[in-house]
């Protein structure tokens, strides 16, 4: 993976860049010692570290408004950063760069239950927006694994999604309005308590753009109501095959579970082994969620339960109390965290139509036999959000390397099915270079034209989404 | 009129166009400045390219009549979820809406409030941009993040950044029943109150209407709720009491009845045939009744739990001048075309967001030959 060389010209008026962003922001805001500016090296993409030129923390939209009118005028790239959770280096600094971080911004402005909104500065945790909420009853519906620490700022720019989209959508199915300061400084409001835009569309562009466009200062979400009840059930299959084929007849039957998730052998046997779940001894399992009152969660498991006898399982739990529904969860909960502790691992975020799944998984076990590492699958069935956790060594030389062509196999894979290479974790510099597999010249052509729009320096997180090739005339022509 | 018979030769009209084009879907959403130009229709670019119910997925050209799809989704039990409006009533226009046209104008109905806006189930696109460039964004699954999304871009940009050619839709299952609850008498402040209160509940509502002067003349507030039988009149019998305190509530379960009562609702046919101005209202939602009071309208019409609001008006004059503070954007939907020539169809935007919105159009059709000055 490669990153642009850093513009020396920046790098050499530091001590200038630095002086002015003071001039702004209070003393323990700008971050320039070198010794200090590591701890923005990167994100939980950790293979790849580098410190910024700085690391800014401002607290108000005004303070980033200035911050960047800053940076645009000296021609410095900027790298907005949430809490850094991003699997994918959207938060990978260049030495160039100043790192903008929003973690001082992390107040709820409004909460208005009559309206169903939320009001949030965008430094605040996901799980923290549901958190200033639940007393009352609501909760915020996108729920990245990750929740406890990312960033509604990283959120938005990755569009985050969730074990629950199925039911509620990802990010910006629920995202209302944004307070978003351009690159120049300029501050826009678009979108509010009210729906959908009255002219283009710019808030359906502005989430899931990777911090490209803009930095989101301010978010208008949507909640609601807690669900009477959730439940879930898990069953056990004897193949994939048969798991896909009953997440296909589930949803067919008119069910809309909340989510579906899907462990194949690999993951069940690691996750089991550090849990202790009580999963069974089986190919392919599936967690179903649904919510209502007790007779209403009675009825879909019923009927969900009748589609998956069809299926032959090899086990069919219903959880019987929260403690049952803890326990079905533990394993899934804690997959990626018991594949950590057996070896190094990347985690993949492809979509593919769930018609496609057997297919997928049995070119990914061919493809594990060809690159000999392991995999294990894990992932959001009922939207055919696969998260593949390839497993290497990183002490042993070639591993990350082999590790990184067999994940690129995979999402290759992925996008000939009909898929996409990432669902919800976002291109980053992670997938860069494979977006010339799912799109044409062209296709990235007129993306590039939206950025040219908002950011015509190129200034906003530049070596990021798009292969280095295709931003190169423009990057070097800021 | 230019009807191109497949996408390459529609790439190849629009590439060779020596002037403005006027995009035409079904023609039955005359919505937006009235443009000249020749007519370009997506008539020909008709069929449903790929429907798998099991991964609720509908792939379709753009000139499919919606009615097409909606019939192959309904033999499987399903639905799009978005419940579009139909405009020929309210517009007074014949032919047959389609789905490209539906994507164009963003078209929702009133499951908007729970099921999301056509761009919220729209997961690709194909057009044609303004230079004739065959272009494709998003996909066919429901999670994705590959690139900006202007899958949402498109949607609702009327024509003016592209013509699209091929649309796909995250779907949804039909619902087995449905109930509605129908509170008659309420003034405007009281039934948005009563709507935010089954909205704020987890009864799970799916439409959330109230009319000044429903069928029968009387204002009437209407909360719908969908799902399994059982579920369906367990929910009906929470929100009843939820909202006892409201006046006297009746249950309405019958298929026809129901399904027609949202229709009224939909399409807004309390304005069907009635001369005048129509305006359409996005605000928050309890904003609505002042809003409503502000406008001194001859109608009003209130879904989407009190936040968008129909009104009718004497012809030609500016609602949107009586907004005073209250945010959101109005769109003048039904107008002469003497009117739409003269007031803004779209909300003025503020001067950096319609720089961006200028600076996209130039990127997008660099010549300005598709729907030229439509959305200005």
């Amino acid at each position: 993976m490669d990153m642009p060389e850093p513009n020396a010209a920046v790098i050499a008026k530091k001590g200038r860049i630095v002086e002015r962003l003071l001039s702004v922001l209070p003393e323990d805001a700008v971050i320039h010692e070198e010794h200090e500016t590591r701890a923005y090296e990167c994100d939980a993409l950790t293979a790849y570290r580098c410190p910024p030129l700085a690391a800014v923390l401002p607290a108000s939209t005004e303070e980033v408004s200035a911050v960047l009118k800053i940076c645009h005028e000296e021609g410095v790239p900027v790298v907005p950063r949430g809490s850094g959770t991003s699997l994918a280096g959207g938060a990978l600094p260049t030495a160039d760069s100043v790192i903008l971080g929003v973690a001082r911004l992390n107040d709820v402005l409004e909460a208005d239950y009559e309206n169903r909104i939320i009001r949030v500065q965008t430094g605040r945790t996901n799980l923290s927006v549901t958190g200033a909420v639940e007393e009352d009853g609501f909760f915020y519906a996108p729920d990245p694994s990750s929740q406890l620490a990312c960033a509604i700022a990283g959120n938005i720019g990755m569009n985050s999604g969730g074990a629950h989209c199925l039911k509620y959508g990802v990010t910006t199915n629920n995202l209302m309005g944004v307070t978003m300061v351009m690159m120049d400084g300029t501050v826009v409001e678009i979108g509010g308590a009210h729906l959908d835009a009255g002219g283009l569309d710019l808030l359906g562009v502005i989430c899931g753009s990777e911090g490209q466009l803009g930095v989101v200062t301010e978010a208008t979400l949507r909640i609601l109501h807690k669900p009477e009840g959730a439940r879930p059930v898990l069953m056990g299959f004897s193949s994939n095959e048969v798991a896909g084929a009953c997440v296909s007849d589930i949803i067919k039957a008119g069910v809309l579970p909340v989510a579906i998730e899907f462990m194949d052998r690999p993951i069940l046997e690691i996750a089991e082994n550090f849990s202790g779940a009580g999963y069974p001894d089986c190919e392919a399992l599936l967690i179903v969620e649904v919510e209502g009152s007790e007779a209403e969660i009675d009825e879909q498991l019923g009927l969900i339960k009748q589609i998956a006898m069809k299926h032959d399982p090899v086990e069919l739990r219903e959880a019987t109390n929260a403690e049952e529904a803890g326990r079905i969860w533990l394993g899934r909960k804690s997959a990626f965290g018991a594949v950590g502790q057996v070896a190094d691992y990347m985690c993949l975020d492809g979509t593919i139509p769930v018609s496609a799944l057997p297919q997928v998984l049995q070119g990914i076990e061919t493809l594990s036999g060809k690159y000999g590492l392991r995999v294990g699958n894990v992932f959001h069935a009922g939207d055919g959000n696969m998260h593949p956790l390839i497993m290497f060594d990183a002490n042993k030389p070639g591993d990350l390397e082999l590790c990184e062509q067999f994940g690129a196999d995979i999402l290759r894979l992925c996008v000939e099915v009909g898929g996409c290479l990432t669902g919800e974790h976002g291109v980053g510099v992670e997938k860069r270079d494979l977006m010339v597999s799912q799109f044409t010249p062209e296709d990235l052509e007129v993306q590039l034209k939206v950025k040219d729009v908002f950011d015509p320096k190129w200034l906003l997180n530049p070596a990021k989404v798009f292969p280095l090739a295709a931003t190169e005339s423009r990057r070097s022509a800021a | 009129m230019l009807t191109p018979r497949d996408e390459k030769d529609l790439s190849e009209a629009v590439a060779g166009a020596s002037g403005p084009l006027a995009i035409r879907g079904g023609g039955t959403r005359p919505i937006g400045k009235p443009v000249t130009g020749e007519v370009l229709s997506t008539s020909a670019l008709s069929g449903i390219d790929l429907y798998e119910p099991g991964a609720l997925t509908i792939v379709a050209k753009a000139g499919t009549p919606l009615a097409e799809v909606e019939a192959a989704l309904a033999q499987e039990g399903q639905r799009l979820p978005f419940e579009p409006m139909d405009h020929r009533g309210l517009l007074g226009t014949e032919g047959e809406p389609t789905i490209g046209g539906v994507v164009a104008a963003n078209v929702s109905g009133p499951r908007r409030i729970q099921a999301g806006a056509c761009r919220d189930s729209l997961i690709g696109v194909r057009f044609v941009d303004g230079a004739g460039t065959v272009l494709k964004n998003g996909g066919r699954v429901m999670k994705n993040v590959t690139g900006y999304d202007l899958v949402k871009l498109m949607a609702g940009s009327y024509g003016t950044l592209g013509v699209m050619t091929e649309v796909s839709f995250k779907v949804l299952p039909r619902t087995e029943s449905t109930a509605v609850l129908l509170i008659e008498g309420l003034s405007d402040v009281d039934a948005v109150q009563a709507l935010s209160k089954a909205l704020a509940s987890p009864f799970e509502v799916s439409g959330a209407a109230h009319t000044t002067k429903g069928i029968d003349g009387d204002p009437v507030t209407m909360i719908r709720i969908e799902g399994f039988e059982s579920s369906v009149a367990y929910r009906a019998g929470r929100l009843q009491d939820l909202l006892a305190g409201f006046g006297e509530i009746k249950v309405e379960t019958d298929p026809e009845r129901t399904a027609a009562g949202w229709a009224w609702v939909r399409d807004v046919e309390a304005f069907h045939g009635v001369s005048g101005d129509v305006w359409r209202f996005s605000v928050k939602p309890s904003d609505g009744p002042r809003l409503g009071a502000q406008l001194g309208a001859e109608g009003l019409l209130y879904d989407w739990g009190g936040g968008l609001v129909w009104a009718l008006a004497p012809e030609g004059t500016d609602l949107r001048d009586q907004m005073g503070n209250i945010a959101g954007h109005a769109t003048l939907i039904r107008a002469s075309e003497e009117t739409r020539a003269k007031l803004p169809v779209f909300h003025p935007e503020p001067a950096p967001i319609a720089a961006v919105t200028r600076g996209l159009r130039e990127k997008f059709d660099p010549r300005g030959i598709l729907n030229p000055g439509l959305m200005a």
